[in-house]
């Protein structure tokens, strides 16, 4: 079977005063259209797996494949492109761009591939603006948000250019439960709509619940990968 | 084009040090300006005042006759030289004023009314009469005037050496602003000063002023090259006036060596407060990277801000530079008075300054630029 992302025996070493090696022999396939989560503990190397499914971060051993390509015998432009039209980021830190209004940092994905905004676009930001409930921030800059306001804004940005892959580190993180629900639900019709792959780090057993598939990560091994089965 | 926006918004964001930076630009190539403007009219207005109204090339006999023979076909040649902008061929010589026991020295410059007056403004410089009109009319200077105690219609009776003597009209007095011309100097016609030197039709010299003063010794070589004739003498204003010339060019050397070292401080502020920049702004460059910009527009991104510093700064500049140069004359003039330095406005050089600064404020963004490649995008997301 051939999915959408592949990861075969990756493993990663951080070298610093010490070694550390984080990931162990990863295997991993993701099939298109599928919404996966990935759990397991502080520390356990969710955020690592995840920059390297990204292409931000190269394994130190093992390959990565994105649409059946080998991801480390692209260039630099190549990726940055892969990037920019294949796959929608949900940061950890949401990091949004505090020069510019919410608007513009949810446009800005669109803006790196197109200089002008299509009425499209535009239409397309209103729609994720009034379904993630922050259309009164539209015009406002990050550094006046809160912060389930700047994490809804991120995943609005990361849902713009209608990608193919999203990849969410802690979507929820700042958010009550009644908002993550609407962002579960939100990302379930994403994906039933535009046949959307999610791949979302979570330790919100309620987000997980959500998914179709859930990976348990402990210590850089897998622990258990669990599909549901709707049938 | 978003690379733009980014660094119009960066710039905007970061008000306080954009200000202060533009400040600084501003500053600079406003002194940049103002020494450069200041130097190039003070050179101008010391050549200027220094030759007064007075030919820049002479074109005279080389031997002993004093007169030009075929003078007319150095005439041609003059007037067919675009360099030339005004040309008079002169019938002068010496001779004497009877004033009571004392005989007064006094050369006499034959000149066509109209050529003369495009090289010594003559017209301008009549304060009481008239321009000489018909022969044997002439014009006294306001010292010599003084003198003889003449009047606007007098008898002037000259004695010529070998020739006798020789009765003109006076029809007005001049006054160049310079005592010896003043005291000396009698302007009369060409077909004057030819009867009483018993020229016949011969002139003794052709005076000439060109167009760009700095371009008189090629100019005069230029025409001694077209006329290759060995009886005529080619002298221009540079040869005569070498220390003069050294001086200023002293004056260059120095205003030009200010000007460089400034351009460079203005290139180190604006590179240093880019490399600053990019460090703030790393996390920015991270998150673009991560969404797919890439390095070329990143870099990008800092060469527009430096260039944009450079726009507005240099304009800043320019403006606050020139308004320094009129404080300045305006500061160092009394009412009244002549001021000490004519405003000579080089627009060539106020463009190209201008530009230089633009494009050394964009190189200066090339460095920060190189720095924005580096930026890895993962080190910035990692941190909160
Ligand atoms: N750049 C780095 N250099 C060295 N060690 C690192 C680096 N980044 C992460 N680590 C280490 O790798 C391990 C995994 O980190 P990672 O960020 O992937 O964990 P995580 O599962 O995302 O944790 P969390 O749930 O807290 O976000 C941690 O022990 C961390 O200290
Ligand atoms: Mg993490």
């Amino acid at each position: 079977m051939s999915g959408i992302i592949q990861l075969k025996q990756v493993n990663k070493t951080y070298h610093g005063a010490v070694d550390l090696q984080v990931l162990f022999d990863i295997n991993l396939s993701f099939e298109a259209g599928t919404c996966n989560a990935i759990t397991g503990v502080s520390g356990s190397g969710k955020t690592t797996l995840l920059n390297i499914i990204s292409t931000l971060d190269c394994p130190s051993h093992g390959d990565v494949l994105i649409n059946g390509k080998l991801v480390n015998e692209m260039t630099k432009n190549q990726l940055a492109r892969l990037r920019n039209e294949t796959i929608g980021f949900v940061f950890q830190f949401h990091h949004l761009l505090p020069e510019f209004t919410a608007l513009e940092n949810v446009l800005m994905p669109y803006l790196i591939k197109r200089w002008r905004p299509s009425l499209d676009v535009v239409r397309r930001a209103d729609e994720l603006f009034e379904m993630l409930e922050i259309t009164g921030i539209k015009h406002s800059l990050s550094t006046r948000m809160s912060g389930g306001q700047q994490q809804r804004t991120a995943i609005a940005r990361a849902l713009i250019n209608t990608p193919k892959i999203i990849l969410a580190d802690e979507p929820t993180g700042n958010l009550d439960s009644e908002t993550t629900a609407k962002i579960c639900q939100v990302f379930r019709a994403i994906n039933q709509r535009y046949g959307t792959t999610f791949i979302i780090v979570t330790h919100n057993y309620l987000v997980a619940e959500h998914t179709d598939r859930i990976i348990d990560i402990k210590d850089g091994r897998i622990i258990s990968d669990k599909k549901k089965n709707y049938g | 084009m978003l690379a733009l926006k980014i660094a119009i918004r960066f710039l905007t964001h970061g008000r306080m040090q954009t200000i202060l930076i533009l400040f600084g630009i501003a500053i600079a190539i406003s002194i940049q300006i103002f020494v450069g403007l200041l130097i190039g009219s003070l050179q101008r207005t010391i050549v200027d005042r220094t030759l007064g109204s007075s030919p820049h090339i002479t074109i005279s006999s080389a031997n002993d006759v004093p007169t030009i023979r075929r003078w007319q076909q150095i005439v041609y040649e003059v007037e067919h030289n675009n360099q030339v902008r005004a040309f008079s061929p002169s019938a002068t010589g010496n001779a004497f004023i009877e004033k009571g026991n004392k005989n007064l020295p006094v050369l006499v410059r034959g000149f066509p009314f109209s050529n003369a007056d495009q090289i010594y403004n003559i017209s301008d410089a009549i304060y009481d009469g008239k321009e000489y009109r018909t022969c044997r009319e002439v014009l006294i200077g306001r010292e010599l005037r003084d003198e003889l105690e003449l009047d606007v219609g007098d008898k002037l009776v000259l004695s010529v050496p070998r020739s006798g003597t020789t009765t003109l009209t006076v029809s007005g007095f001049y006054d160049l602003g310079v005592a010896s011309i003043n005291k000396n100097w009698l302007f009369t016609c060409l077909d004057t000063g030819q009867e009483i030197f018993d020229y016949g039709n011969r002139v003794t010299s052709i005076e000439l002023t060109v167009k760009d003063l700095f371009q008189a010794d090629t100019v005069s070589r230029q025409l001694g090259k077209k006329l290759n004739n060995d009886n005529i003498m080619i002298e221009n204003w540079k040869d005569q006036n070498e220390e003069l010339l050294s001086g200023l060019e002293g004056q260059r050397i120095s205003s030009a060596i200010i000007q460089i070292v400034i351009i460079a401080s203005v290139v180190i502020a604006i590179a240093s407060v880019l490399a600053i920049s990019v460090l703030q702004k790393s996390p920015e460059i991270g998150i673009l990277k991560a969404m797919g910009i890439n390095d070329f527009n990143a870099s990008l991104i800092f060469i527009y801000e430096g260039f944009l510093l450079g726009l507005v700064g240099s304009i800043a500049g320019l403006v606050l530079g020139i308004g320094l140069l009129y404080a300045f004359i305006a500061f160092t003039t009394s009412p009244g008075e002549i001021p000490i330095i004519d405003i000579y406005f080089d627009y060539g050089f106020v463009v190209r300054s201008w530009l230089v600064a633009l494009i050394v404020a964009t190189l200066a963004g090339v460095i920060p630029a190189r720095k924005s490649l580096k930026l890895n995008p993962i080190d910035v997301i990692r941190e909160g």
